[in-house]
């Protein structure tokens, strides 16, 4: 059996994690504790354990300097209840398909974060997002892009004594009247499934109605989520009206790496995704 | 380290010294007793465990015991209106959406029971009268495998108004109206209230635990090294068990001539995870010894890794009984069958077509895992654990203990969920030898993986079937081949030799039939007996052939098989004349209006879709089934008695298993009719070995035929004793009372039976105190197969046939089953609630094999990759129950349990074809799947 912490305040959280690393048995985080303990079934429990569900921090997300923050314990219940603009609903809706209602009501949008599963349902919409990740530790803070934090299959930038605090998205208290976002997630079922193939998508139009700004990440299709930058830039200047999906084309999807498993197989996963990306942005422009 | 926790359960506080990190489910459960909460996976994939924390839905699984401290824990205990302390609950004392559970069926195993309450409780907080999809969101991360989850919608939805309409359910038919009325199910309040007790909820005192070591290996050679150090690193480590320490013969399986699998593999493993050595101490040690601190040395070696490594030349063989991997061959032959060369033209035919159908392993992921403990008692032995067949299971634990059937008890458990996967040996062997060795009490609980990698699946098959018809549409010919993985071992791999053959031509009569079947050895995991025994598998391909032939003969779907249908009067193909009950025509009839307005509703809305540009299509789709009922060929009989104790009690000593099927409510209800009594008043002993006669297995759809047969046998018995106390005959009606029957004649006088003055007579229950014991025995009439398969291998046969209206995504190759219309004839329904809980349930699964499941080693052996359907992929289900009644059956009855699976599969196939054009024949149909046969159509 290993040791428990479960801080109040968040430079007792830093000082443990410190304390873990240079004593060589880094802390485990958890929050939620819902990918916790499913990585754990059979195996002997003898982690340290850092539960950071007491921080008297708030699980609100809320404006914060003229952009949004979701904070480390915002729960996908929390995410799908909040009233937010409509740059957030690709996100809420992830939120209503993670697992099933027990799920959500526990794990964090972080922690699925952080988990870096590459079939996490937050991080294409946290990509598409272009959600910035902060990090705190007793050396102090530093911010990193979605797009680097998660570095591989199960991996993060996140090192042994750093908690991640929240993640924040920038992007206008009202809400621009002219970005909308959505996610479409493919699987076997209807509940309880982990995605085959998912894409989120946020999109900008211009006064003239045109596409400002796309910005369309795929997940479960390689290691990480990928942001699709050529059809992002081939996106922007097209009239903002039915057909937008036409000008999908398949490489623009050439950044995945999808692998054949026992969900679907690598040529399915690349052309499903594709046909999720025309739909989705079909659906912002209908 | 551990710290002091404080939280209140059910409006009470408790305060605990715990680990932080334990889990809340394994808290309540074993440090409150609170069994009710059960465990199903410990990885939040099921939902079994959802209890209410702070007013929502979790996983009690996932919740660290910690971050309970302050809150508010509701689980299915807090629900009932505490009833009389010492006296069990009763129907009154239940919340409303507990009457509601029970009174619509939607508790039929009841592991699942529990959870779906908790989430259903929260909904209807937030939600007084939700709408059907806000129920399946509230709903949908809980797995139910028994119901198909429409009965469960339908008690929400009835405990949502309950308070305008309370909850009613048929609780207390009269005498004589028991047998068709829609009675709760007997064992249903502790199913509903969280206190039926299932394989891994007691704890006897003084308990170690046990858990196997298991081979991560397919096929391997092993040595097991010095223990001492572990025994050194673990002072609580109690005994480490290996194959020399099996005090019996360490070799078990089905049948008396496949005794093939050891309890502890000898130096070699045949499958991963197959059993190696075994770990026995406190269940507090055990949880902190790794499986990899056990010295094993493994040499591994090249498995064969399907059918066709198996039967390659130079393949080595598994079992020096099974030549070639050869297992056993089946084999039914009928007419010319010079009329069935392969793709040959056939006289008098005007169409022939063929099929080939490949499926893979199904797992049958009961929400129980497999779970029970056992303990010496002098020379005896006892065992608590959750089975399909005590009787089997007391005869192999015998061989391995190397004692006396007699000197073994089997108590089974309530059990979470079967489905055939609880008729092989699980924990017993290893619990048994452990209690045995160390007099001690030895329980074992298998996790989720180890369910799955232990015990058996639904056979692989290939199959390969053509068949010709002429311009009519009347069968000519058919031949069939199949061949089917059996794994390691033989476990029920024999039945799919005779049983697939049997019902290979499906439910039709052909005049010339080749059939025939192979069960193969390969290193897989062993598969055995799963719903339907193979049949399913075979469905695929009948079906297929026959859409082809009305196809190429411009034939309605339906029509061909009206046209084919056995009926009373037909021949099979093993020469049996159908004399009664083949009641196929009529569910094709019953059907045909559904199939022509389900056809025109596809059509027009695809019309509508394609005039929208929308990628989705509608299509419909139908198959038809028989099945035989009880054991192929064999003797399978039952035997159960009714007996009266001097308090003029009448009690049921059933040795039908209830699996949640609802044995033991038909049981109760045969019975009760043929004695002339109330089923309310029937107490009920059931399956305990010392206790009850044995009724066979809880397979093969018998117990409601062959057991019901015994029961009815049992109640006319005691009826005709109690009346030949009185000497009266005929119409009398018989009431009991306290130290008392009375018997009352039409127009006649009462006659008092003083039952405190009757002897003692002996009962199978040694204990039974009764004055007059009721006997039923049945066996139903079969007669042996010949070399071609010529015979009369059942005494009667279920049929049925399903229509599939599903929706594809051309795009995306997902499939949703949008509606089933189900009609089954079921001969008599003894209890159409529960009949109607057994088509939905057999439905879901046949979605489940259809679309999404498949079972591989290594890789899907939890039930977030293992998919299985949720609440949100259960179609809305239609039943028309047929009642061609069965001469011989109880009542009329006849079987139903597997036959509700067999022809779904089948249907949505013909479905998917349908709305696509193109025929999968690769099972499960997943998306990936649909698409690349849409693009390859494509071209």
């Amino acid at each position: 059996m290993g040791t428990y912490l479960c801080p109040r305040s968040v430079t007792e959280a830093l000082d443990a994690l410190s304390l873990g690393l240079a004593e060589g048995r880094p802390r485990v985080i958890v929050a939620g504790a819902t990918d916790h303990y499913p990585a754990r079934v059979g195996r002997v429990l003898d982690e340290d354990i850092l539960d950071i569900s007491g921080l008297a921090e708030s699980r609100l997300i809320r404006p914060l300097d003229g952009g949004w923050l979701i904070p480390a314990l915002a729960t996908w219940t929390d995410l799908a209840t909040a009233p937010l603009p409509p740059l957030f609903a690709g996100l809420q809706a992830a939120a209503r398909t993670i697992g099933g209602l027990q799920i959500q009501n526990r794990a964090t949008v972080i922690g699925n974060l952080c988990n870096a599963s590459p079939a996490a349902d937050g991080t294409p919409n946290l990509l598409a997002l272009d959600a910035v990740v902060v990090l705190a530790s007793s050396r102090g803070e530093r911010r990193i892009p979605v797009a680097e934090f998660v570095t591989g299959n199960r991996t993060t930038v996140r090192a042994a004594d750093e908690l991640v605090s929240g993640v924040r998205v920038e992007g206008s208290v009202d809400g621009d009247a002219g970005t909308r976002s959505t996610f479409l997630k493919l699987g076997s079922r209807a509940y309880l499934v982990i995605s085959i193939a998912m894409v989120a998508v946020v999109l900008a139009r211009d006064s003239t109605g045109r596409v400002k700004k796309a910005r369309v990440a795929v997940g479960a299709c390689s290691a990480v989520a990928q942001r699709l930058g050529t059809l992002e830039q081939a996106l922007a200047g097209l009239p903002a009206q039915p057909g937008l999906g036409n000008a999908v084309r398949p490489e623009h999807l050439a950044a995945l790496s999808p692998i054949g498993d026992v969900r679907g197989s690598a040529t399915y996963r690349r052309e499903a995704a594709e046909t999720l990306v025309r739909r989705a942005l079909e659906e912002l422009v209908a | 380290m551990t710290a002091w926790i404080s939280f209140t359960v059910n409006g009470s506080a408790v305060d605990l010294e715990l680990d932080p990190m334990r889990r809340l489910s394994d808290v309540l459960r074993d440090d409150l007793g609170l069994i009710g909460t059960k465990i199903g996976c410990n990885a939040g994939d099921c939902g079994a465990c959802t209890v209410r924390l702070d007013g929502r839905q979790v996983c009690a699984c996932l919740v660290p015991a910690a971050q309970a401290a302050g809150a508010d824990v509701r689980t299915v205990e807090g629900l009932a209106r505490p009833g009389v302390v010492g006296s069990p609950l009763e129907f009154d004392d239940l919340a409303a959406l507990q009457q509601a559970f029970l009174a619509a069926g939607a508790a039929q195993c009841g592991i699942c029971t529990p959870g779906m309450l908790m989430a259903a409780d929260e909904l209807l907080e937030r939600s007084p009268v939700p709408a059907r999809p806000e129920i399946e969101d509230a709903l949908g991360g809980v797995l139910c495998r028994c119901t198909g989850y429409q009965k469960i919608v339908e008690a929400v939805v009835a405990a949502a108004v309950a308070a305008e309409a309370p909850v009613r359910a048929e609780r207390d038919p009269a005498a004589g109206g028991a047998v068709g009325a829609r009675l709760p199910k007997v064992d249903g309040i502790a199913r509903v209230s969280g206190t039926a007790v299932f394989g891994s909820d007691a704890r006897p005192d003084r308990m170690l635990a046990v858990r196997a070591v298991r081979s991560p290996h397919a096929r391997a050679r092993f040595t097991i090294g010095d223990l001492g150090p572990l025994f050194n690193r673990h002072p609580g480590l109690v005994r480490v068990l290996t194959a020399a320490d099996v005090p019996g013969q360490n070799r078990y399986g089905i049948y008396a001539t496949g005794k093939d699998q050891p309890v502890l593999a000898e130096g070699e493993v045949r499958h991963r995870g197959e059993a190696v050595c075994a770990l026995v101490a406190d269940e507090a040690v055990l949880e902190t010894i790794d499986d990899a601190e056990v010295p094993i040395h493994w040499e591994p070696l090249q498995p064969l890794a399907d059918m066709t490594a198996a039967r390659a030349e130079g393949a080595p063989r598994l079992h020096d009984h099974a030549p070639g991997n050869v297992l056993i061959s089946g084999r039914v032959a009928r007419g010319d069958l010079t009329q069935l060369t392969d793709g040959a033209a056939i006289a008098g035919a005007a169409a022939t077509a063929a099929v080939e159908i490949e499926t893979g392993f199904v797992e049958h992921a009961y929400i129980e895992p497999e779970a029970g403990y056992a303990r010496r008692i002098g020379e005896r032995i006892e065992l608590f654990v959750s089975t399909q067949t005590p009787y089997m299971d007391r005869d192999e634990v015998a061989l391995i203990l190397g004692i006396a059937p007699a000197d073994v008890r089997i108590v089974p458990s309530a059990c979470g969920g079967g489905f055939g996967g609880k008729l092989d040996l699980s924990v017993h062997p290893l619990i048994a030898t452990a209690a045995w060795l160390l007099d001690r009490p030895v329980r074992a609980v298998w996790s989720r993986p180890e369910s799955m990698a232990a015990s058996p699946k639904r056979h692989p098959a290939r199959i390969r079937a053509s068949a010709s018809a002429g311009a009519d549409g009347r069968l000519i010919g058919l031949r069939f081949h199949g061949d089917f993985d059996t794994g390691a071992y033989a476990s029920w791999g024999p039945t799919v030799a005779n049983r697939v053959p049997v019902h290979a031509m499906g439910p039709y009569a052909v005049p010339n039939v080749l059939a025939t079947s192979r069960a193969i050895h390969t290193n897989n995991p062993p598969a055995g007996a799963f719903r339907g025994f193979g049949v399913p598998q075979a469905a695929l391909a009948h079906e297929a052939l026959m859409d082809d032939l009305a196809t190429q003969l411009g034939i309605d779907l339906l029509e061909i098989r009206q046209r084919n249908a056995l009926r009373a009067g037909s021949i099979t193909a093993t020469g049996q004349i159908l004399h009664a009950s083949a009641g196929l025509p009529g569910c094709l009839d019953a059907l045909r209006p559904h199939w022509t307005r389900l056809r025109a509703d596809a059509a027009a809305w695809n019309a509508e879709a394609a005039g929208r540009r929308d990628p989705r299509r509608r299509g419909v789709g139908l198959g038809a089934m028989w099945y035989g009922i009880g054991n192929t060929s064999m003797t399978n009989p039952s035997t159960l008695e009714l007996g009266i104790g001097r308090d003029g009690v009448p009690t049921l000593y059933s040795g039908a298993v209830d699996i949640g099927q609802g044995a033991s409510t038909v049981m109760v209800q045969i019975a009760a009719d043929a004695l002339g009594v109330p089923a309310a008043t029937i107490q009920l002993v059931s399956g305990d070995t010392d206790r009850t006669a044995d009724a066979g297995k809880s397979s093969a759809s018998r117990q409601t035929f062959v057991s019901g047969n015994a029961a009815r046998l049992a109640g006319d018995d005691l009826r005709r004793q109690i009346l030949q106390l009185a000497e009266v005959a005929g119409e009398a009606t018989i009431e009991l009372g306290p130290g008392r029957a009375i018997v009352i004649e039409p127009n006649g006088a009462p006659v008092v039976i003083n039952l405190a003055e009757l002897p003692l007579v002996p009962a199978h229950d040694a204990a039974a105190a009764a004055v007059l014991v009721g006997r039923g025995f049945y066996d139903p009439k079969t007669t042996p197969l010949d070399a071609d398969g010529q015979g009369d291998p059942y005494e009667t046969y279920a049929f049925g046939a399903q229509i599939a209206m599903v929706e594809v995504d051309l795009e995306l190759g997902t499939t949703r089953v949008i509606q089933i219309v189900a009609a089954h004839d079921v001969g008599r329904a003894i209890n159409p609630t529960q009949v109607e809980g057994q088509i939905h349930g057999g439905i879901a699964q046949g979605i489940g094999f259809a679309l999404m499941e498949e079972y591989i080693p290594g890789r899907t052996e939890n039930l977030h990759d293992y998919l299985i359907p949720t609440i949100g992929d259960a179609p809305d289900i239609v039943c028309l129950l047929i009642e061609d009644e069965e001469p011989a059956g109880p009542y009329g009855a006849k079987g139903v349990g597997e036959p509700a699976l067999v022809p779904t599969a089948p249907a949505i196939l013909g479905a998917i074809r349908d709305a696509t054009g193109v025929r999968i024949t690769r099972l499960p149909a997943t998306p990936d799947r649909v698409r690349a046969a849409i693009r390859a159509q494509a071209g």
